[in-house]
Parts: C-alpha cells; sequence; structure tokens
C-alpha cells in the first residue's frame, strides 16, 4: 500500500517556485531563501545520518571544508568556477571523510557524536591559530564565474541563487533516490538492530563510513556555496555551534523524508530572521523555546504534519 | 560421507566458565538435529560459535571442508550457514514485509549493488513467497514490533531464510510461545524449512518437541557433549535423563493437525 511517489515532479516544482523567487520578491528574501537552501544541503546529510540512527555534531568540519575549498579555489589557485569547485569541494569531502570515517565507524551514539565534534573543534582550532589559513577573521570570497558566465555579464545576486538551487535541487534528487536504495532501508535497519544486520551478511562498519562521508559531501557542497552567496570565510564554520544549528534544523524538518530538511532549513531561516529583527537581545531564547515546544509536541518534525494531512485525506477518501 | 558441519576440539572459556569444552560435532547434509540442555549447558555459545559470533577459544569449526573458525558473522551468512534467535532479532519499526525484504536484498545482493532500488520486483515475489510458506501474509503491513511473539518467531526465521540456506540454527524456535501453539509453529517451520532440503539445528527446551521432530539429538551438559545420536536412544540415555530431562519419554502427543 505505498503511495505513489511524486517528490520528483514536486523537486522540480519547488526548483521553478524558488528560481521565480528569485525575479518576483525583494532581493533580502530571494538571499535569505538561497541561504535556506545551501544550509539545507548540510541538514540533508544529518538526516541522512539521522535515519540510520547517528547523530553528527561536527557536520561543521565538512562544511568548513567546503567553504574553505571555495575560498582557496579562487584566492591562491586561480579556480573561480562555482561548477568546478562545487565538484572540488564534494571531493575534498570524500578524502577527509574516508580518513576520518576508518575512525568514526567504530563509534556508536553519543561517542559517534561526540567525535564528529571533536573533529570540528579540531579543525577549528587549525584554523584559528594559523595565519596562513586566514585566522579567525577568514577571508573573503570573490564573486565566482558560474558555468562560465562571469559576474559581470550576469549580477551574481541573481545567478548565485540559481545555481545554487540548481545544485542542491539535483542532490535533493539523488538523495531521495538513495533513501528509495538498499543503502536507504540498510541505513533504517541499522538503526533499528544492528546485529540482525550483520546476520544479514551486511558490514555494519561499512555501511556507517559510507553514509558518513556521503553527509560529508553535502555538508561539504553546502558550504562552497555558502561560501560564495555571503562573499566570506572564517572558522566559525567548523564551529559547534555552527554544527548544532544544523542538528536543531534537522530536529526542527523531520527525518520521515528527503523534502524534511528543506522545509525546516526555510521555516529556521525565516524564524531566526524575525526573531533577530523584532528581538534582537532574546532571538536566542525564541529559538530555544521554539526547539522545546517541537521536542514536546511534534518530536518527529514539521514533516509529520504532512504525513498527518495525507492520512487524513486517505481516511476521507476511504471512509 | 563428507559432514556438512563439523567442529574439531571447540573450547570456549569466559574467564573461568567454561561455555564449550572440546566439542566434537560432525552433521551430514539434509540432517534434523535437535541440541537439549539445561540452561547454561553451552548450546547457545555453540550457535554463536558456528555463526561467527564468538571466536573459540581453541578448536575449529568446518563448514563443507572450509575452515570457517573466528570468520566474522557476515562472512559465516555467505557461506550458507544461517540462524534464528532466541530472542527475534527483527527491524521494529518496519513492516512484516519491509523486513523480509531487506533480508533478501542484504543477502541476494552485494554491497556495491546496494544503490538499486529497494522495491525490486525479483525480490518482492521471494518475499511473497516467505509470507505464504511461513504463513505471516495476514501481518505484512504491520509493524515488526508489534506482532505476538509466534509470527515474531516465524518472521524471524523466515528473514533467515532468505539466502542460499544450507544450513540453519534455530535458537528455540519455539519459547515463549503458548504450549498449545508450539506444535502447529513447529509443523511450519520444520516444512518450509525441510522443503529445500536445508540441514537444521535446532536448540529445544521441550522434549516432546525434539522427540517429534529431531532425528538426532545432541545433549551438552556444562559445555560438554554427553550423549549424541539417535533421538530416541539419547532421550533414554541414562546421563541425559539425570541431569537434563528428568524423565524417560513415555506418552507421545499427537501433533496438532498438520493443515492448521
Amino acid at each position: 500500500m505505498r503511495r505513489k511517489d511524486r517528490t520528483y515532479p514536486i523537486l522540480v516544482g519547488l526548483f521553478l517556485l524558488f528560481s521565480g523567487a528569485v525575479f518576483f520578491t525583494p532581493r533580502w528574501f530571494s538571499f535569505l531563501l538561497t541561504v535556506a537552501v545551501a544550509r539545507s544541503l548540510v541538514v540533508l546529510g544529518v538526516v541522512l545520518l539521522m535515519r540510520a540512527g547517528l547523530v553528527s555534531f561536527g557536520q561543521g568540519f565538512f562544511y568548513c571544508i567546503g567553504g574553505y575549498v571555495a575560498g582557496f579555489s579562487s584566492n591562491a589557485f586561480g579556480v573561480t568556477d562555482a561548477g568546478a569547485v562545487v565538484i572540488l569541494a564534494a571531493l575534498g569531502a570524500v578524502v577527509a571523510g574516508a580518513i576520518v570515517g576508518l575512525l568514526l565507524c567504530n563509534y556508536r551514539d553519543i561517542f559517534f557524536a561526540m567525535l564528529t565534534l571533536a573533529l570540528s573543534m579540531i579543525l577549528y582550532s587549525v584554523i584559528v591559530k594559523n595565519p596562513a589559513l586566514g585566522g579567525s577573521d577568514g577571508f573573503n570570497v570573490p564573486p565566482p564565474t558560474i558555468l562560465g558566465i562571469s559576474p559581470e555579464a550576469v549580477d551574481p545576486r541573481v545567478s548565485l541563487p540559481l545555481f545554487t538551487f540548481a545544485v542542491a535541487f539535483l542532490l535533493y534528487a539523488l538523495a531521495h533516490r538513495y533513501f528509495l536504495s538498499g543503502f536507504g532501508y540498510a541505513g533504517l535497519a541499522l538503526r533499528m538492530n544492528e546485529i540482525r544486520l550483520e546476520y544479514l551478511s551486511l558490514s555494519a562498519r561499512a555501511l556507517v563510513f559510507l553514509k558518513y562521508i556521503l553527509a560529508g559531501v553535502l555538508a561539504s557542497v553546502g558550504g562552497a556555496l555558502i561560501a560564495y552567496i555571503s562573499g566570506h570565510v572564517d572558522p566559525e564554520l567548523a564551529y559547534w555551534t555552527t554544527s548544532g544549528e544544523f542538528v536543531f534544523i534537522a530536529l526542527l524538518g523531520g527525518t520521515g523524508h528527503v523534502l524534511a530538511p528543506l522545509a525546516g532549513g526555510v521555516v529556521f531561516e525565516v524564524i531566526r530572521s524575525y526573531a533577530f529583527d523584532l528581538a534582537p537581545s532574546l532571538w536566542q531564547m525564541v529559538l530555544g523555546v521554539i526547539l522545546l515546544l517541537m521536542i514536546i509536541f511534534m518530536p518527529e518534525g514539521l514533516w509529520s504534519l504532512t504525513e498527518r494531512f495525507l492520512e487524513r485525506k486517505r481516511d476521507e477518501a476511504a471512509p | 560421507m563428507k559432514p556438512l558441519l563439523e567442529t574439531r576440539g571447540v573450547t570456549k572459556r569466559f574467564g573461568a566458565v567454561v561455555a564449550a569444552e572440546k566439542v566434537n560435532v560432525q552433521v551430514r547434509e539434509g540432517e534434523v538435529v535437535g541440541i537439549i540442555g539445561a540452561n547454561g549447558a553451552g548450546k547457545t555459545t555453540f550457535v554463536n560459535i558456528i555463526t561467527g559470533y564468538v571466536k573459540p577459544t581453541s578448536g575449529r569449526v568446518l563448514f563443507d571442508g572450509q575452515d570457517i573458525t573466528g570468520l566474522p558473522p557476515r562472512k559465516v551468512i555467505r557461506k550458507g550457514i544461517c540462524r534464528s534467535f532466541q530472542i527475534p532479532q527483527l527491524f521494529p519499526d518496519l513492516t512484516v514485509e519491509e523486513n523480509l525484504l531487506v533480508a533478501c536484498t542484504l543477502l541476494n545482493r552485494p554491497f556495491g549493488k546496494l544503490l538499486r532500488p529497494f522495491h525490486d520486483g525479483k525480490f518482492i515475489e521471494r518475499v511473497e513467497e516467505a509470507l505464504e510458506k511461513f504463513h505471516i501474509k495476514d501481518y505484512r503491513h504491520e509493524p515488526a514490533g508489534t506482532l505476538p511473539q509466534g509470527v515474531k518467531k516465524l518472521l524471524d526465521i523466515a528473514m533467515a531464510m532468505m539466502g542460499k540456506t544450507r544450513l540453519i540454527l534455530l535458537d528455540e524456535p519455539t519459547s515463549g510461545v503458548a504450549i498449545d501453539e508450539k506444535f502447529p509453529l513447529m509443523d511450519t517451520i520444520v516444512r518450509s524449512v525441510g522443503r529445500n532440503g536445508t540441514t537444521t539445528i535446532f536448540i529445544e527446551h521441550d522434549m516432546e518437541v525434539v522427540e517429534h521432530y529431531a532425528e538426532r539429538v545432541i545433549a551438552f551438559y556444562d559445555g560438554k557433549v554427553i550423549a549424541d545420536g539417535e533421538t530416541s536412544r539419547v532421550l533414554r540415555n541414562e546421563d541425559v535423563v539425570s541431569f537434563i530431562t528428568g524423565s524417560i519419554p513415555t506418552a507421545r502427543r499427537e501433533p496438532a493437525d498438520a493443515d492448521s
């Protein structure tokens, strides 16, 4: 009794809708939307791990790697095309993830969470203490050419959001395909019963290793996009509160579907902007209260609203 | 004939406790063997050693002539050995159908090909067969965590059987199941497992069940094999009676109707 899957058309529809917003909504709003979408890619990685029962409090590690890959590519190596840089950022995450993943795949639960956090904090300190990496101030990232189109030809405030949406929605579609694959279900199985998984001939460690790298790639690509969007990178990208925010958004959106982190990301960005605007000194409290309410009343995240809605509709259709 | 499974001098110590001591067992292809013994006699340790969950302190395990001593469970499973669990090991939030589909996918598809869609027609057909064979079709859309104990047991075994199984080890298939359901449950298990000529080793406390379904019995006491042979002979063995069963089997209960 599986529902007909309409995720791909919905993703295309959302891409068109978001792209339209770049032309028909105020600049501040399309900027906010772009930031939300780029960051939601990192959250998608967090969700990918959460579905397998793993919580990473250190996605800032990859987020930062992606950002700095973008920064150094244009500032030091003259690679200024966003398309190439996104691929470089993904490769960087694969390399870094494969190295630290060998250690991490042996750990679960709180140990996994704390190790990821530790790694991100190590990266943070390395950058802060190292002037060659920009130190604690970081450095600016000039606007990139986008698939050959220079920022002089097309306003980057238009081209960059469009590029971000294209990359993000492509990755969302791939992630959805992944969730529906054998790997996706093996992840759910890993969360529920690791012993059984081993007795079904699957190496849980190999699975964790793979998922950690994939989540890292998503975070790194998100970081590279954010570097261009904000025009700046600094070690704050790897700081633990940044990683914490991604977990926050994951909880806000839920883990039930590939679109949940997107919903969470957009809602989070809107709440934060308004909270910051209306109560500059209390915005963190506003976020805290919202998280509290979410955990109490909607532990499955915002996405559970759509599930409830669909269920009601089905009940009405078949009385 | 070469035995399918052979243990040579398998010993396992947990600190001062000897869970298995020089266990030498040979099982031929197609045999149905019952394992009996009091709690702590080393029955589950025996299963755990064969499936690689526990490494023996010394001794060797051979399967089809190959040394599989110390291989991890996932590699042992690939050789064609599978097991069920005393406490069913399921994926509680997934439905019965999804549990079987996960089992079928993972047992029949190499790691590198898991990127293919999970709902694969070829595997769904096999899941359909298993649902039918194990009489659990009515539960297909229910989460495994909410099932009655007997159904959990069946699902647990059905999952283990989704690969290319040559030897199945059943750890107390009828434990936790109401007395009047034990025989129908065993009937279902033996019929669906035996149909493929799969060699079966089962641990069991209920001697009526053992007597009815096992062709051969291995009795464990204190980590040692104290009797091994044809079922009725072992159950009448003096040591077995005094250490394990407490009585000589007398009246034989008729199994429940085979069609139920």
